[in-house]
Order: structure tokens, then C-alpha cells, then sequence
């Protein structure tokens, strides 16, 4: 695992949440692993759209961190999130995409599966603030 | 009839937050409940923590506290009896949460047009005026989540829980 995404993993909110990172290279997955209180409608059953936009924003984080010397952790401006199919209670997974980066300010975007990458549950868009080392 | 939605809010507020296990988890608790409107507050705590070195909320716990807000806020202003799915979410984040400090979110429904309500939604530190962020949303009645909400209103006959309580006492869904 990167060295740079231990500011984003050693943060009591991420641990909690349980998120881990696959490293190949330069393609990194978020890993979102199934736990009851990811749970937001038993009944349907759903994971909580909030848990599924935080794992969204989490990897968004991440993809900034790992792909530059960062001296803080990236802070979200502003995201849009699109729920596109119920997140159905098993893991999940996302990749980031930095659509552009300049010297304070990131755009990226976000999609997240299950079965299928083909068939993503959510995608997200947004700009983070970032403060690049040195 | 308002006062007739306003006692069926009454009757399953206990439910909106601990029906949905991962808000119970994140501890929210509902302020108010209104139709068309809901507060929702998220108690200040250090496992919910982002980064260790300020000691802020993680912004996904404001964004999980917006989204919960919102999509019951979208549940009163639809009548209190139909089940909704998250469209979309879309969050502007004004300023860190202040270390300490619990956050509330207070959202209300803009216009509902069929199956759809429209929801905007402010959290704070306790004054309005100075938000640390803003939500709009979208909450639509699908077919997967009304279906969800008549298995547990079928599930739950027997007159032991608030839903069934309502639905005898109401009789006009």
C-alpha cells in the first residue's frame, strides 16, 4: 500500500468504515466490505446512500493522494452523486478518475459497483481542494 | 388532514432513524419531523473523526447525516406512506464542522411533482446562518422501494408496531 494514503487510512471515520485499497500500479480500488450497519433500508434491503457517497468521496481522496505529493488531505468542495441501481447488501467497489488537476483545485469522478463493474450502483463528480508538498 | 399526516409522522418517528441501521450506527437522532420537513443531528463523536490532526467531522458523515435528513424530509412531504430512493444528492461544503461540536440538518421539501419530491437541506453547528454545508436532492417512489415498504406494512399486521397502527386508524393511504 502506498505510503501517501496512510493520512486518509489512519483516519478514525475511514477505519470505522471499514475501507481498504487494492494497489496495481497505477490503478487503485476502493474496497467498501459488507457490514450490517452499512445497512440504510433493511426492508428493501439497501446499503445507505450516505455510506456509499462517503466511500465515493474516500476514493476520491485517495486517487488525489496516490497520484501526487499531497501535504494534507484533500478537502471536498463540492460533489454530486447519482444513485443508479439499490446498493445491495455485499461489497463494494470504486476507482477514481481525476478528470483534471491543477495547482489548488481537482476535479474527479467516481463510480462504484458490485457484481458488475459494467453495471455501476453510483458515480460521483466533484472539485477537492488540494495542497500539493513543496 | 394535515393534522391527520402530522400525528402519522408523530407515530413512526421513533422508526426513521432506528429502521436504518447505519444512521443508528452513526448515532443521528430526530430533532423534528414535520410534513414536508425533518432535523436530523449527528452527536459530535471521535470515531467519526477525518482527520485526526484537527479533530473535524469526516465530511461523509455530514454528507450520510444530509442524504438521511433529506430523504426523510422527502418521505413527510410525500404523505408519510410511500418509500423513496435517493436520485441524486448533490453537496456543497462551506466550511469544516467545528471539532466539538454536533452537527444538524435541517431539510425541507421544495415541491413535490408525482413520484418525485425535490428537498434542499442545511447543516450547521447550531445557527442556520452559518452552514458547513448545503444539499440538494432528489427522492423518487420506485417500484423496488414501494414494494419494500407494502411487504413490511404486510409483515407488520398484528397492531404491534406504528405503521400497522396508522394504516387501521387511517384508512386513506
Amino acid at each position: 500500500m502506498s505510503e501517501r494514503l496512510s493520512p486518509l487510512l489512519s483516519s478514525p471515520y475511514v477505519k470505522r468504515l471499514g475501507v481498504v485499497f487494492d494497489e496495481h500500479g497505477d490503478e487503485l480500488t476502493g474496497i467498501l466490505p459488507y457490514a450490517e450497519a452499512l445497512v440504510g433500508n433493511p426492508l428493501i434491503p439497501a446499503l445507505h446512500g450516505g455510506a456509499i457517497g462517503a466511500f465515493m468521496e474516500i476514493t476520491a481522496s485517495a486517487g488525489l493522494l496516490a497520484a501526487s505529493d499531497l501535504s494534507a488531505l484533500p478537502k471536498p468542495i463540492d460533489v454530486a452523486v447519482d444513485y443508479l441501481r439499490p446498493g445491495r447488501p455485499s461489497d463494494v467497489y470504486a476507482r477514481a478518475a481525476i478528470t483534471r488537476q491543477g495547482s489548488r483545485v481537482a476535479n474527479v469522478r467516481v463510480e462504484a459497483w458490485q457484481e458488475r463493474r459494467s453495471a455501476p450502483i453510483a458515480t460521483l463528480h466533484g472539485h477537492f481542494l488540494i495542497k500539493p508538498a513543496g | 388532514m394535515s393534522d391527520d399526516l402530522q400525528a402519522r409522522l408523530d407515530e413512526l418517528a421513533p422508526l426513521l432513524v432506528a429502521g436504518s441501521p447505519h444512521a443508528v450506527d452513526l448515532g443521528f437522532t430526530l430533532e423534528a419531523i414535520r410534513p414536508g420537513e425533518a432535523v436530523m443531528r449527528a452527536a459530535y463523536r471521535e470515531d467519526l473523526v477525518g482527520d485526526p490532526e484537527t479533530g473535524v467531522m469526516h465530511g461523509g458523515v455530514v454528507t450520510a447525516l444530509l442524504d438521511h435528513a433529506s430523504g426523510t424530509a422527502a418521505f413527510a412531504g410525500l404523505g408519510g406512506d410511500k418509500a423513496t430512493a435517493t436520485l441524486d444528492l448533490r453537496l456543497d461544503y462551506m466550511r469544516p464542522a467545528t471539532p466539538g461540536l454536533d452537527v444538524i440538518a435541517e431539510a425541507h421539501t421544495v415541491k413535490v411533482s408525482g413520484l418525485i419530491a425535490f428537498v434542499s437541506a442545511v447543516a450547521h453547528n447550531g445557527d442556520i446562518n452559518d452552514p458547513i454545508a448545503t444539499a440538494h436532492a432528489a427522492f423518487m417512489v420506485t417500484r423496488v422501494s414501494q414494494d419494500a415498504a407494502d411487504r413490511a406494512r404486510s409483515e407488520m399486521e398484528g397492531g404491534l408496531t406504528p405503521i400497522s397502527k396508522v394504516e387501521k386508524k387511517g384508512g386513506q393511504a
